[in-house]
């Protein structure tokens, strides 16, 4: 279709030589002043910093290398749980949260006790304290003495993160598919397709690529409040740690700890971009060979 | 004996309190190309949208081949839409999916056939409207005239037995609309039945067996495109004519 208007023989693109070095030489010279901009902030602050009365103390009781020594490798030991916690909530927490925003925006009269249910649901673990709705389950269920229910604190602590997380993302999916342009409802149902299959194919495709950086965004946030579940016991990181500050009164350990932490949501906010960018191209790009 | 494929008599259909179908009749009859011409807010995309079963009608009914009651209360509005097609002035291809995607995706779970069956019914009808090397892009990538004529892929791909054009070339670049139009022409010619409401009087002229010209919720004037174009009765019809061909 775009057929090209120029000369058979013409160059595609053409760059004035002067042109393109003038370009060259200013995205040096910016690059160079940038670093050493950078470079001279570090230096100055540091050295300030450094020259405080109260450093060595501050480095003795937060950045102290033996001690860092002896507890980084219980942290990390200790973080598997952490990790193990997170990766059994996050797929949960995708399911009930899709299942929850599909059911509030059921239509037929026959299913709105499962409409109102879900509304319910998100009204209310979206305005209770994460930390709260982990007390109750936690120490609250345990209590009852159930038969067969387990009283397992990870269990509970896990379960309440699902709960509380799991509202959060309803929301995020249902932001999702309202953001999906109703004229493409419309003409999927010109096409014959019934309500389920629009949701199905049409709809729910295009909410969920809507919503993977939001989504992302809840994960990284998850990954760190997996922390909260120390309240009721369990040696994961941040429970070592505490350990360890309060067996030698020193918090290198809590540093150690959120760099661990840190470790583990940087890439994941640059995976987060990362997605997105190659959703982008691939949407953009697909098909142009 | 007519051969009617469309009845449409006594239809009304009100936005909030203002009717915008004041009990219109029309008639259709296979193999028949209407054009409805008139101002906007006459009514013309909204009979379209009732006729197959976007909107409801607040009084009148709708038949397909004297057997589909269009606008029963029992009637499963999935068999209605397989059986007429519609395209809009915006296109809404599925940016999600290829062409080919967009175009088997109903063939495949409406009408269950098979993938295979579904990919080389969709090449043939991309082939036949210039499309083929476009079948594995997205939406995106297609100009305005050819996302438009993948529209009309699409709902060809169902078979239906009756099309609508809902103004689908008011949203194109003016160099774009010939080659929609051509498409549709080549509808015509294929003995589709179609409805299409539509500005490009030119075209009305030159493919339209019937010309129907809208006001106020009715149809107040219709005929061969000579008769309506060429000596129209209505003074309303006179002066909407005059402005828009002006």
């Amino acid at each position: 279709m775009s057929a090209s208007t120029t000369a058979p023989g013409a160059p595609e693109v053409y760059f004035d030589p002067v042109r393109q070095a003038h370009r060259r030489k200013r995205a040096r010279r910016d690059a160079l002043v940038g670093m050493a901009s950078l470079l001279g902030f570090v230096l100055v602050v540091g050295f300030a910093i450094s020259r405080t009365s109260g450093w060595p103390l501050v480095q003795e009781t937060f950045f102290n290398g033996s001690e860092f020594i002896a507890t980084f490798p219980g942290l990390l030991d200790a973080f598997l749980l952490n990790v193990r916690i997170f990766l059994i909530a996050e797929p949960l927490i995708l399911i009930i949260g899709l299942l929850v925003a599909l059911a509030r925006d059921l239509r037929s009269p026959l299913l709105l006790p499962l409409r109102v249910l879900a509304t319910l649901y998100v009204d209310i673990f979206r305005g209770v304290p994460t930390i709260l709705v982990i007390f109750l389950l936690g120490f609250g269920v345990p209590a009852l003495q159930l038969q067969g229910v387990p009283n397992n604190a990870v269990f509970w602590g896990t379960a309440a993160l699902v709960l509380s997380y799991g509202a959060y993302v309803a929301e995020v999916f249902r932001a999702g598919i309202g953001s999906v342009h109703s004229s493409q409802r419309m003409a999927a149902r010109s096409l014959g397709l019934t309500s389920l299959q629009t949701s199905r194919y049409v709809i729910l495709p295009q909410a969920v690529r809507n919503v993977v950086p939001p989504l992302l965004n809840d994960f990284i946030s998850l990954q760190k409040d997996t922390a909260l579940v120390s309240v009721l016991g369990p040696i994961e990181v941040l429970r070592q740690a505490q350990i360890d500050a309060s067996s030698t009164f020193n918090y290198t350990a809590y540093v150690g700890a959120a760099l661990i932490f840190i470790a583990l949501t940087i890439p994941m906010t640059r995976f987060a971009d990362w997605v997105q960018a190659r959703m982008r191209k691939r949407r953009t790009m697909a098909g142009t060979a | 004996m007519t051969d009617t494929l469309i009845d449409i008599s006594g239809v009304w259909k009100a936005f909030d309190d203002h009717s915008v179908l004041r009990g219109l009749d029309l008639s259709v009859d296979r193999h028949e190309a209407v054009v409805l011409i008139g101002a906007s807010g006459s009514g013309k995309s909204t009979l379209l949208r009732c006729v197959n079963g976007l909107e409801n009608v607040d009084a009148g009914h709708i038949t397909l081949d004297g057997n589909l009651d269009v606008t029963g209360f029992k009637t499963d509005m999935d068999v209605v839409r397989r059986r007429i097609g519609i395209v809009f002035q915006s296109y809404n291809l599925f940016p999600h999916m290829t062409v080919l995607d967009n175009v088997t995706l109903s063939p495949r779970k409406v009408l269950k056939r098979s993938a295979a069956e579904c990919r080389d019914q969709a090449m043939t009808l991309l082939q036949r409207f210039g499309l083929a090397a476009k079948a594995s892009d997205y939406p995106d990538r297609l100009s305005g005239g050819q996302a438009q004529r993948v529209a009309i892929v699409r709902a060809l791909a169902m078979e239906p037995e009756l099309m609508l054009f809902d103004e689908i070339t008011s949203a194109l670049d003016p160099l774009l609309v010939g080659e929609v139009l051509d498409a549709v022409r080549e509808l015509k010619e294929g003995g589709l039945t179609l409805i299409m409401a539509t500005h490009e009087m030119g075209f009305a002229r030159e493919v339209a067996d019937r010309v129907c010209f809208l006001d106020a919720g009715v149809v107040l004037e219709q005929g061969t495109p000579a008769a309506v174009f060429g000596s129209p009765q209505e003074e309303k019809t006179k002066e909407f004519l005059a402005r828009i061909l002006k």
